[in-house]
């Protein structure tokens, strides 16, 4: 890692997250890759010995690197996303390590739904099971434009070319039906490191490079829309001071396109129009702002814009609809959703009530098909639907613009966050 | 921060903008927010990143310090200096009142803590104040229960978190409901790793107290960790004070932060020093090393 200052700014992020079936490996792979590549500090590798000691494990669990609370040290899964920070000398890292139980899918999803990468595990015993497919669909769903497919455990199918084989023609074949663009195989064992960071010397028959080498080159595209300018605003900044006694600046963070002064914007839902009189930050007054920066806006004319409005560009506004259509994964084991039911809807910085007018389908997670018959959403399904919100949402294909295509519903009665959801129309 | 190549911010500036984000979503999304403010380098960028997100207006949350009665002079008055600078109100809990009015027990030993008690003293600051939001400088890469931390945290009327059933979180959503009496803890520096933050202390320029670099002081070795000489701490048999150039990698009550031997007496000595480090910065912090989950154990009774 290079710790002068301009070397260290100039290092790539990528952000990538393991997912998979329960007892895949995910947990033992993170701590693998981190210790082969000596981002383990001492003191913390004494206490996981020392853990795995007390627990009687016959070598250092490294699984306990991430596997940090107490519950899940008792049941020996991970339970939530634990986040890991490392960095070789070509790219910087934020890990997700998300848990592979079914009952902790809504988990996943939150440390799959900023990535960029997807590892997913599949246990050489096992094959692809439904798990697999579960979190391939989802990685698929958020547009995470890279899966690497690591076949894990080979130490105990005797480090098998064949059946490494069989897996790899049996995940094609599912993922045929996913919409992820580029998909990646290695074998590995997380167990003892093959693959990992190091080439495997007991299988010399796989030709490809090792996991670390491909997370520090595979091409981390841009994952901003920096076309249709959208602008959510969140607060609006009055400082009543003396020097400042007019300031009325609109801060956000931009959500897609550019934005400079000059620029003729409409605010959405009231309309108006005026023009971009400055894009401001402590620093001073900026020649442009695109996401994901956090600036503030100003503009040359006084009108009524408060948190929920979006400024766009007029010539580009985002489809503006009391209708929306989406994909939705469903998270709460206490309720079903219902056609009727009433939830808060959270999209960019707006907030409404909304309807649900109807469930088309839910997915069959192992085939991909159209569920028609069973109306029922319950915990982690996924399915199309239609929703009609109280006042019109400002937003864009999720396909196009992650920031203005996603959104959460909000259980009235818990507050719980029960569903994500991401606009398909 | 300037340097970037085209509709690419570094990750540095990623970082900032995602910090500044989630303090205007607490400004916007709760009625009475707080700034948790320890007197430690990872709150004094709170307070910088803070000044950004409400630029030209002042903070719209007071600094609410939760005051052991242990801690540095130097941390003391680098806090009231700042919150003037600043112009932020500046909000003391007090432990000591909580052990006065018998609400907390003081604990006793070689060298008792005041860490734990601090709990009590916050919990009480929250419901006094009503805060429904308190923002916090903890991170991820800090320690294994930090590291499972959401951005906006649930605790419930006890201002107990309950790691097991955390809600879920997605892209840049965040859900701020709750019932009357609950709060959230707010960690908007979640995602920036120890050398993330020197790099922004040292590109922003921001000032630190005296204890961070290299100074003379007298301490005693224990458990491994280097502890400065104070009112509060008696030697053991067999120890004694020793004498040399030590400073802090991270702040807290003087009973419990352990300081290391340096000579880096300005920022880019420190990166160099981070970079090198074989241990964790928390790794010096005897309130963690009481038990295997003992930040865990902390955090759900309504620790920071
Ligand atoms: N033999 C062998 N065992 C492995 C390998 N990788 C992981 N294991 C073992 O598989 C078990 C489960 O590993 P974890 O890393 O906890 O699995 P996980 O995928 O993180 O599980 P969850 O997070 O609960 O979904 C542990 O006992 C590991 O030691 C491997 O390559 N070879
Ligand atoms: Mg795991």
């Amino acid at each position: 890692m290079s710790t002068d200052t301009k070397g260290y700014l100039d290092m790539d992020l990528l952000r990538f997250t393991t997912a998979g079936s329960v007892d895949d490996g995910k947990s033992t792979l993170i701590g693998r890759l981190l210790y082969d590549c000596k981002s383990i500090f001492e003191d913390q590798w004494e206490a996981v010995e020392q853990s795995s000691k007390q627990r009687g494990d016959e070598n250092v669990n490294l699984a306990l690197l991430t596997d940090g609370l107490r519950s899940e040290r008792e049941q020996g899964i991970t339970i939530d996303v634990a986040y890991r920070y490392f960095a070789t000398p070509k790219r910087k890292f934020i890990i997700a390590d998300t848990p592979g139980h079914i009952q902790y899918t809504r988990n996943m999803v939150t440390g799959a739904s900023t990535a960029n990468l997807a590892i997913i595990l599949i246990d050489a015993r096992n094959g692809v099971i439904e798990q697999t497919c579960r979190h391939s669909f989802i990685a698929s769903l958020l547009q995470i434009q890279h899966i690497v497919v690591c076949v894990n455990k080979m130490d105990l199918v005797d480090w098998s070319e064949d059946r490494y084989n069989e897996i790899v023609e049996q995940y094609k074949e599912f993922a045929s039906r996913l919409d992820v663009p580029h998909i990646d195989f290695i074998p590995i064992s997380a167990l003892l490191g093959d693959n990992v960071v190091d080439r495997s010397k007991n299988m010399d028959w796989f030709k490809g490079s090792p996991l670390l080498y491909m997370l520090e080159t595979v091409y981390i595209g841009n994952e901003h829309n920096h076309v249709d300018a959208r602008f959510p605003v969140q607060w609006v900044i009055r400082p009543h001071s003396d020097e400042y006694h007019d300031f009325r600046g609109y801060a956000g963070r931009v959500a897609g396109g550019v934005f400079k002064p000059g620029d003729e914007i409409t605010v959405l839902p009231s309309g108006f129009q005026s023009r971009i009189r400055g894009v401001h930050d402590i620093g001073g007054d900026l020649e442009e702002a695109y996401a994901p920066m956090s600036v503030s806006l100003t503009l040359e004319d006084e009108i009524d814009i408060s948190r929920g409005d979006m400024i766009v560009k007029q010539n580009n506004p985002p489809e503006s609809s009391q209708q929306i259509e989406a994909m939705i994964v469903w998270f709460s084991s206490d309720a079903s959703l219902v056609e009727r039911g009433r939830y808060t809807i959270r999209h960019t910085t707006n907030e409404a009530k909304c309807l649900l007018k109807e469930m088309k389908y839910k997915v069959d997670i192992n085939t991909l098909h159209k569920i028609e018959d069973d109306r029922e959403v319950r915990l982690n399904d996924i399915a199309r639907v239609s929703l009609q919100t109280s006042a019109p949402i400002h937003f864009d294909r999720y396909r196009r613009n992650r920031a203005t295509g996603s959104f959460v519903l909000v259980d009235e009665q818990s507050n719980n966050t029960v569903a994500a959801g991401m606009i398909v129309g | 921060m300037s340097e970037q190549k085209g509709y690419q911010l570094t990750h540095l500036q990623q970082l900032e903008a995602e910090s500044i984000f989630i303090m205007r979503e607490v400004a916007a999304q709760f009625g009475k927010p707080a700034l948790l403010f320890s007197g430690g380098k990872d709150s004094i960028v709170m307070v910088r990143l803070a000044q950004k997100a409400f630029w030209p207006a002042k903070l719209p949350f007071p600094l609410v310090h939760v005051d052991t009665g242990h801690n540095f002079d130097e941390t003391i008055q680098f806090r009231d200096d700042l919150a003037n600078d600043v112009g932020a109100e500046l909000v003391v809990a007090s432990v000591q009142e909580e052990i006065d009015a018998g609400r907390a027990k003081e604990e006793t030993g070689p060298n008792p803590s005041r860490n734990r008690l601090q709990i009590p003293a916050l919990l009480n600051a929250i419901e006094k104040n009503q805060y429904d939001a308190c923002l916090g400088g903890a991170r991820r890469d800090e320690e294994k229960a930090r590291a499972k931390e959401r951005f906006f945290s649930h605790r419930n009327s006890f201002g107990e978190w309950d790691p097991k059933n955390q809600r879920p979180e997605l892209w840049n959503l965040f859900n701020g409901k709750m019932d009357f009496g609950e709060h959230f803890r707010i960690f908007p520096l979640s995602n920036w790793t120890e050398m993330d933050v020197w790099q922004y202390i040292k590109l922003e320029n921001i000032p630190l107290p005296s204890i961070y670099f290299s100074h003379e002081r007298e301490f005693v070795r224990r458990s491994g960790v280097l502890l400065g000489k104070c009112e509060h701490i008696t030697l053991l048999e067999g120890e004694a004070w020793e004498s040399g150039n030590v400073r802090c990698r991270t702040v807290g009550d003087m009973t419990c932060t352990g300081m290391v031997e340096s000579v880096a007496n300005n920022v880019d000595d420190i990166i160099e020093e981070v970079a090198a480090a074989r241990q964790t910065e928390r790794g010096g912090r005897v309130d963690d090393k009481r038990s295997e989950t003992a930040m865990e154990d902390r955090k759900k009774e309504g620790y920071f």
